[in-house]
This record gives C-alpha cells, structure tokens and sequence, in this order.
C-alpha cells in the first residue's frame, strides 16, 4: 500500500488494478462520515485532481486522485454505509477500483513507515 | 494568508487538555469538537452539553435612557421588557439591513445586558459608544466569560450549581451568586433545549468549567456540534442567514421586532420593513433534502423547471433526522411548506422540500399559561 501527502491510499493489485482509498488518519480527522459520492466507471483520473467527496456533519472534503488511472469500478457499497470509511478506512471504505494508467507514478508515493514518519510531524 | 495573533478565551488551555481540536473562528482560538461532531450533537439533545462562549461579546448599558439607546439601534421595545426577562434584538442599520443579532436582558429595571456575536463585537460596540442618549452609562464587559449548559438535564445540573436559577422559565434572566461571585445567568441558549447561559468573571471561569464537568451528565461540545444543534433548531447566524443585506422581516426574524414599535414607526429603516411586509419578494426557508449530498452554504437553489431562483445559507446533514437539512433564500411566492424544489450540489441537482421551522421541535422549560 502506498500514500500520499493528502493521506489518500493506492493498494496495487499487481494486475494494472489497484484500490484507492483515504487513509486511518484522514477518516479519524474527518469524524463520522455521512455522505460519501463515488466515481462512475469509465472516469479518467489524473494525479492531484478531485475525484470523489467525502462529508462529514462538519464539511464536504475532496478527494484527490493518488496516481492517474481510469475508473473499473466506484464503491456503490458506500452510498448505504458511509460509515465504513470510519469504520475500515483501509479496507472496505476504498472509493475506486481503477485501472492504472502510469503505474511508475507509484514509486513516488510514500511507503506506509514513510507516511507515518510523515504523520509524525504534523 | 497573514498570520494573525488569536485570541485566547479564559478556558483555552482547558479545551486543549480536554483534547479539542482547536481551529481559529472569529479571531479567537475555539474548539470545533472533543470526541466527535456527531457524538457531541447527540449527548446535548439527550444529557447536557458545556459550550465555551466566551468570545461572544458582552456588554451593559445603565440609566434612565439605556431603553432610548437601545430602541434607536434596533426595532424592539425595551421600555416594555420587564425586570428578569430577555429579549432576542436585532442591529439595524440606517437603511433597515442588518447588523447582528444580539440576545438582551434586563436582570433588574436599571441596567439591560447584551450578548453579541463575536465576529461583529467591535463593531456594535463602537456603534453604541457612538449612539449613547442622556444619561445612558456603556461598559464592555470584557473581564466576564460566557459559558453554556444546554440540554435536557442541564437544569438537574444546575439545581446543585445554583438552585435559584432553576426557578426561571425561558428567556428569563438574573443576577445569582455561583462559587462566591456574580452571575448573569439567563434561561436560554442557541440549541432548542433548555439551558442556561452563565456570564461569570473571566478570572474564575475555569472554576466553574471544571465544577460543571464533573456531573456525569455534562461533556463540552465544541463549535461544531454548536452549529448543528442550533441548525436543527431552524436559528439564524450571522454571517449565513442574515448579514446587512437582509432585513428583518425577509430573514424572518420578526419576533425581535415589537409590534409597539413597528405602530409607531420609528425604526431605522421603516420604509424597508414595511416594504418587506406589504410586498414580500424573497424569504428564508427550511428544506429538507429528499435525495443525495448534503447542500451547504452557497449552494443553488432552484425551481422545479431546474432555473436558479435561490440560495442556501446553511446546510447540514441533521444528527437528530438522519437526513440533510438546510435554510437559505427562495422567492416569497415558492416558499410555501410542501413546495417541491432543487438543490443544485457539484453542478447535479436534487430534490428537496420546503418544510416549517424548526426542523427539530424545540424543548423549552416555557412558563405555563396561566
């Protein structure tokens, strides 16, 4: 599992597929998660752009897309139980399943000591 | 962005070591929330909630012509507001819009005392040393902070605190003693639960933070659930449902405006008022979202034909309903209860419904009609 700085997460699948998601650390800062809207196949992501929007009783939250790829399959899952974000950020609460469209891109992502030497200094 | 110096309320380190996540808000350093928005939202609408309220602006204004005073900046009639009673005030200026909204109480026949909005205290508080009739004496009370218990069990908590205090109704007020000192206290709040608002010297205020606390009925809420809780309760803030471009009777805040005063005329920015009465054009609305994400602050409204004909000033996704909720602008002739309209979220939209206010029933310690 790789991260990134705007605790977004990309677990390769190592079939050009991988899970997208937001980080333990983003679901706890977020508080309970109410809403959450999910991308439709078929969408293009590139790096850094918004890509799905998470709410909380406080605010709505981008989510911004960890590397480029182009949506298989958003987590309609979610739409009934935004709670699993909270609840299994890592795991169940993924947003996207996509197809990897510049794999490299994933070298320059955090590894999970890097993110939490990273956590440890905000 | 310019770092600006916060600044700091007398209970600031006890928000930090209770674990709050401190976030600036008008200019001061607040808490948003302790365990969570939703938790906090719900312990208040069923225990009692603590709110640290200090950065809200106090102030008292004394004399035989304190009533004058107050009555040319705002459309009440305070001459009318007995001794132990509050009244919920409006700051007007010369052309009828609005300059905040203020809670009023006149714990003894001389002397009325003001609660302001933090993020217009300066401001109304040059405007009133500037407007001071006859013999009318101002203080900034700026030595006091302001602290509130709201919720069902706010008065079981009270009634060890200051058992006095308990025998008021909604929207009364007085002066009581608490740990030795002088406390303004009133029977209010910004819920729609019972509660009490307790102005106290700021020197002691952890004090009192600290003695509130240890009832296993009482948690401190942040601003967040502040938020929410007073969204469900269908109040105005200042800043989203009303601010110098609206008027008092569009927002719907008639009910700080006096009949008496309303007959004489003499309110700044009567021609508006009596615009907005004769020939409604637009006015605040509660919706409830019947589909999709929650629609926030500045989100479109629009008629059934999908044309913009509104605008949201809050929104939230209701802790209490289960559903979203929000309050903003829509023209006066689509604002019936059950008219059905859109929201406009992320350029998609969906559908709502005009429904009455509050959105939850408010649950008053009201005096009994006699």
């Amino acid at each position: 599992m790789k991260f990134t700085k705007e605790h977004e997460w990309v677990k390769d699948q190592g079939d050009g597929t991988a899970f997208v998601g937001i980080t333990a650390y983003a679901a706890d800062a977020l508080g309970d998660v109410v809403f959450v809207e999910v991308p439709e196949a078929g969408k293009t992501l590139t790096k850094g752009d918004a890509f799905a929007v998470v709410e909380s009783v406080k605010a709505a939250s981008d989510v911004y897309a960890p590397v480029d790829g182009e949506v298989i399959e958003g987590n309609g899952e979610l739409g009934n139980a935004p709670e699993t974000v909270n609840a299994v950020p890592e795991a169940g609460g993924w947003f996207a399943k996509i197809k990897l469209t510049n794999p490299s891109q994933l070298d320059a992502l955090m590894d999970r000591e890097a993110y939490e030497a990273y956590l440890a200094t905000l | 962005m310019t770092d600006v110096a916060l600044k700091s309320t007398p209970l600031e380190d006890r928000h930090v070591a209770l674990g709050g996540r401190m976030v600036p808000f008008a200019g001061y350093n607040m808490p948003v929330q302790y365990e969570g928005v939703m938790a906090e939202h719900k312990w208040t609408r069923a225990e009692a909630g603590l709110f640290d309220v200090s950065h809200m602006g106090q102030a008292r204004l004394s004399g035989a012509d304190a009533v004058h005073t107050l009555e040319a900046l705002t459309p009440t009639d305070f001459a009318a507001l007995k001794p132990g009673k509050q009244k919920y005030s409006l700051l007007l200026n010369e052309a009828g819009g609005i300059l905040d909204d203020w809670m009023v109480s006149r714990p003894e026949e001389d002397g009325f005392f003001l609660v302001v909005n933090a993020a217009c205290k300066d401001q109304d508080f040059a405007i009133i040393a500037d407007s001071l009739k006859g013999d009318t004496t101002f203080d900034i009370l700026a030595d006091r902070a302001l602290l509130a218990l709201q919720g069902p069990r706010a008065r079981e908590v009270m009634a060890q605190v200051c058992p006095a205090a308990c025998e008021m109704y909604f929207m009364d007020c007085g002066t009581f003693e608490i740990l030795g000192e002088t406390a303004f206290v009133s029977r209010s709040g910004y819920t729609g639960e019972d509660g009490f608002e307790i102005s106290f010297p700021a020197a002691r205020a952890a004090e009192l933070w600290d003695l509130l606390l240890t009832f296993p009925q009482v948690k401190p809420i942040g601003l967040g659930a502040r938020d929410s809780l007073r969204l469900e309760a269908g109040m105005p803030l200042y800043g989203h449902e009303m601010d110098e471009t609206y008027g008092v009777v569009e927002s719907g805040l008639s009910f700080g405006m006096s009949k008496s005063r309303l007959e004489r005329g003499d309110i700044r920015g009567i021609e508006r008022i009596r615009a907005e009465r004769e020939n409604p054009q637009r006015t605040r609305v509660a919706l409830r979202v019947l589909e999709g994400p929650p629609a926030r602050d500045g989100a479109k409204i629009l008629n059934a034909e999908g044309e913009a004909i509104g605008i949201v000033t809050s929104g939230v996704p209701s802790p209490t309903l289960g559903y979203s909720i929000a309050m903003g602008y829509v023209p006066a002739t689509q604002s019936a209860p059950g008219t059905q309209l859109k929201l406009e979220v992320r350029g998609k939209p969906y559908a709502c419904e005009v429904v009455t206010i509050p959105f939850v029933p408010n649950s008053y310690h009201r005096k009994p009609k006699a």
